[in-house]
C-alpha cells in the first residue's frame, strides 16, 4: 500500500509540475505582457520601464523558476488591480468555493447513488425510466441554462429561494444544485451500470447462498464494488465542478474563486489568473490522488500492481 | 431405513425466455438419505445447475419452480418464504459453485467472508467464528490456515479457493451440501483431490451430498446412487453398482461404454462421447427425449411420454420403452461392438 501510495505522488507531483508551467506560459498567450498592462498612450520608454519593474525583460526560464520559487511558498505576486497580494484574495475567496463544491457533489452523490441503486435492482421499472430521463435531460442541459430557469422559478416567480449573494444556508441551494445536478448523471449511470454488473457476479450468488439477507448482500456484497469506478468518477467531476463554478458563481453572484477568475479574465489581472489556474489544478490534481488511494482501500487487487 | 434428507416428488423448473417456456427440469424425483452420495451426471444444459439452484431456491427470476413435494428433513421448502429460506440456506443446506475463481468476494478477506457465514446463522462471536474457519481451512488441506485468514481471494490460486469454498459450505455443518460441478474449472491434478477431499470430509460431518459432476471416474468411487440426466429428465437412477455394472438406458450404456466396472474407470473420463446434439427444451417435446440420437429409437419411442419402469432391481430405475432382457442384450451386443 504504501509503495503503491508514494508512486501515486510521484506522478502527482510530475502532473502538479507540468500544470505550473502551463498556468506560467498563459501570461504570454496574449502576446508581450508589458503591453498588455500599458495604458492606450503609453510610450516605448513607459513599456520598457514596465518590463523593468515586472521582471519581464528576464529570460521565460528564469521568470517561471522565480514565479515557482514564490508559488510553492504561497506568495503568487502582487494583484494588477486590486493592488493585493494575490495569495490573500485568492484564500479569502476559497472557503466560499469549497462549500459550494462541497454542497454540490453531495447533492448529486445524495440523489445519484440511490438512484443508481434502485434502477439496478429493478431494471425497467418506473424509478430506472425516471431515472434515466434525469440522466438524458441532464446531459442535453446546459448548466447556466438549467441555473437561470431556477432563478425565474423558486427566485423570482415563487419567491422561496434568494438569486444571488451567499449570505445564508438558503443562497446555496440553488447554486449547488445547478453546480451538482451536472454531474448527476454520470455518476447516476455508472452506479447503475455497476450495480447490475456486480449483482450478477458470482460472489453476489454465494453471499445469498450464505443465507445472508437481501440488505447485506447489497450494501456489504454488491456496493462495495460497484462503487468503485464511482469514486473515481465523483473526484473527477469534482475537479471539473471547480471550474464550472465559473460560470456558476458568476450567474449566483457568489463571492468565491470562480467568480473571482471571471473577473479577472475581464481586468487582465495576469497574476490573479495565474495563480486560479494553478489552485484549481492542484486541488484537482489532489482530489484525483485521494480517489486513487481510496480506490486502493477499498479493491485489494489494486494495492498489488 | 435411514431417515431421508431430501424428499423430492415431480419437480419442475421452467423458464421464461424470448422464444417460450424453457423446460429445464421435468418431473425429477428423487431422495437422499442421511450420509449419502447422490451424484447427478448428464451432458451440458441438460439442467443439473438448475436443479440444485431450485433446490436452493436460488434460480434465476425468470425461472418458475414448481413441485408435489419438496422437503429438507421433513420441513416443506415449497411454503417458505424468502426470508425463511435464507435461514435454511448456508445453514441446513449449503452450496458449492462451479467457479471458485469468481465464487469469493474480491473485497473482502476470505477470513471476513468465512465468518459471516457462521455469524449469520448461529449466535457465537467474531473470535468463536474465526476459529471455526481456521479449524475448517485445516480440515481442507490449507497449510498456515491462520494467517491465511487475512488473504484476499486474488492472492490464492483456484484450487485453495475452492477448498475455500468448501470450508465456507461446512461453517454451519449443513444436513446436504450441494456442490455443482466443484472441479471442473481447475487443474486435472487438483480435481481429483477436490474430489476425495469432499467426500472425506463429507462422511466426516455426517452431512448428505449431491454431487454434480463430469467425472464419471469420480462417480464410480464416491457416490452411493447415481441419477443420469438427460434433457431435463432423470433417465436413469440406482445404486451406484447397478447403475455402473448394468447400465439400461440406452443414453446411460452410451455414456459408459468403455468404462463399465466401478473402481476401474479411467480417471476424468468425459461425458458427451455420444453422437448427436441434445434437443431443444423451449417447448413440449413428444414421446423420449433421446430418441432423436437414440440407436435403437422407432415409432412406439415418439408416441406418447415414456415412464420411468424398474428393471431387474426394484430400486433400480430407467426411462425407455425397452424391456430389462432387451437393454441387458443391448449393452452386451453394444459392448461387443
Ligand atoms: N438464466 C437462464 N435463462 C434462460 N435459460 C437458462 C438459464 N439458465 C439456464 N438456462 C437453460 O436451462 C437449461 C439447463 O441449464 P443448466 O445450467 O442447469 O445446465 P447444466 O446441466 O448445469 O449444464 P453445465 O454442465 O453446462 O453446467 C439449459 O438449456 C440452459 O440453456
Ligand atoms: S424409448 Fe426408444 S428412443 Fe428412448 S431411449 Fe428407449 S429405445 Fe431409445
Ligand atoms: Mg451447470
Amino acid at each position: 500500500m504504501l509503495a503503491y501510495a508514494l508512486k501515486r505522488l510521484g506522478v502527482a507531483l510530475l502532473v502538479a509540475l507540468t500544470v505550473s508551467i502551463i498556468a506560467f506560459s498563459m501570461v504570454y498567450l496574449p502576446g508581450d505582457p508589458a503591453m498588455a498592462l500599458a495604458p492606450e498612450s503609453a510610450t516605448e520608454a513607459d513599456i520598457e520601464h514596465i518590463r523593468k519593474v515586472y521582471g519581464f525583460d528576464r529570460s521565460m526560464v528564469v521568470q517561471y523558476l522565480d514565479w515557482l520559487f514564490h508559488a510553492v511558498q504561497g506568495d503568487f505576486g502582487q494583484s494588477h488591480y486590486l493592488n493585493e497580494p494575490v495569495a490573500n484574495v485568492i484564500f479569502d475567496r476559497l472557503p466560499t468555493t469549497m462549500l459550494l463544491g462541497a454542497c454540490a457533489i453531495t447533492f448529486a452523490l445524495l440523489l445519484s447513488i440511490p438512484l443508481g441503486v434502485i434502477a439496478a435492482i429493478r431494471p425497467n421499472s418506473l424509478i430506472d425510466r425516471i431515472a434515466l430521463t434525469i440522466a438524458v435531460v441532464g446531459q442535453a442541459m446546459p448548466s447556466f441554462w438549467f441555473a437561470l430557469t431556477m432563478m425565474l422559478w423558486f427566485g423570482i416567480t415563487w419567491r422561496l429561494l434568494p438569486i444571488t449573494g451567499t449570505d445564508s444556508w438558503k443562497h446555496f441551494v440553488m447554486p449547488a444544485i445547478a453546480l451538482g445536478y451536472y454531474v448527476t448523471p454520470g455518476v447516476m449511470r455508472l452506479t447503475r451500470a455497476g450495480m447490475l454488473e456486480v449483482l450478477a457476479s458470482d460472489y453476489i450468488r454465494t453471499a445469498r447462498a450464505k443465507g445472508l439477507r437481501p440488505v447485506r448482500v447489497l450494501f456489504k456484497h454488491a456496493l462495495r464494488n460497484a462503487i468503485l469506478p464511482v469514486v473515481s468518477l465523483a473526484a473527477v467531476q469534482f475537479g471539473f465542478m471547480l471550474g464550472g463554478s465559473v460560470v456558476i458563481e458568476t450567474i449566483f453572484a457568489i463571492n468565491g474563486l470562480g467568480f473571482l477568475a471571471w473577473e479577472s479574465i475581464t481586468r487582465a489581472d495576469l497574476p490573479m489568473m495565474q495563480a486560479i489556474v494553478l489552485v484549481l489544478s492542484v486541488f484537482y490534481i489532489v482530489l484525483t490522488l485521494l480517489a486513487d488511494l481510496l480506490n486502493a482501500f477499498l479493491d485489494p487487487r489494486i494495492r498489488v500492481t | 431405513m435411514t431417515k431421508q434428507i431430501l424428499e423430492i416428488e415431480n419437480l419442475c423448473v421452467d423458464i421464461d425466455v424470448p422464444s417460450g417456456v424453457l423446460r429445464a427440469v421435468q418431473n425429477i424425483s428423487f431422495t437422499v438419505a442421511k450420509g449419502e452420495t447422490l451424484s447427478i451426471v448428464g451432458e451440458s444444459g441438460c439442467g443439473k445447475s438448475i436443479t440444485a439452484l431450485s433446490l436452493m431456491n436460488l434460480l434465476p427470476k425468470s425461472a418458475k419452480r414448481s413441485a408435489d413435494k419438496l422437503t429438507l428433513d421433513g420441513r416443506d421448502l415449497r411454503d417458505l418464504n424468502e426470508r425463511e429460506m435464507s435461514d435454511l440456506r448456508g445453514d441446513a443446506m449449503a452450496m458449492i459453485f462451479q467457479e471458485p475463481m469468481t465464487s469469493l468476494n474480491p473485497a473482502y478477506t476470505i477470513g471476513n467472508q468465512l465468518e459471516e457465514a457462521m455469524l449469520r446463522h448461529r449466535n457465537v462471536s467474531t473470535a468463536e467464528a474465526r476459529d471455526r474457519a481456521v479449524f475448517l481451512l485445516e480440515k481442507v488441506g490449507i497449510t498456515a490456515a491462520r494467517s491465511r485468514l487475512g488473504q484476499y481471494p486474488h492472492q490464492l490460486s483456484g484450487g485453495l479457493r475452492q477448498r475455500v469454498m468448501i470450508a465456507m459450505s461446512l461453517m454451519c455443518e449443513p444436513a446436504l451440501i450441494l456442490a455443482d460441478e466443484p472441479t471442473t474449472a481447475l487443474d486435472v491434478t487438483i480435481q481429483a483431490q477436490i474430489l476425495h477431499l469432499l467426500a472425506e470430509l463429507r462422511h466426516e460431518f455426517d452431512s448428505s451430498l449431491i454431487l454434480i459432476t463430469h467425472d464419471l471416474g469420480i462417480v464410480a468411487r464416491v457416490a452411493d446412487r447415481v441419477a443420469v440426466m438427460y434433457a431435463g429428465e432423470f433417465v436413469e437412477t440406482g445404486t451406484t453398482e447397478q447403475v455402473f455394472n448394468a447400465p439400461s438406458h440406452p443414453y446411460t450404456q452410451g455414456l459408459l461404454r468403455c468404462i463399465p466396472i466401478p473402481g476401474k474407470t479411467k480417471r476424468g473420463a468425459h461425458l458427451g462421447a455420444i453422437p448427436g446434439i441434445v434437443p431443444n427444451l423451449v417447448g413440449r417435446i413428444e414421446g423420449c427425449h433421446f430418441a432423436s440420437r437414440c440407436p435403437y429409437a422407432d415409432d412406439a419411442c415418439r408416441t406418447g411420454d415414456v415412464a420411468l419402469r424398474p428393471s431387474f432391481e426394484k430400486s433400480h430405475e430407467y426411462r425407455c420403452v425397452l424391456s430389462p432382457e432387451i437393454c441387458a442384450a443391448n449393452l452386451k451386443s453394444g459392448a461387443a461392438a
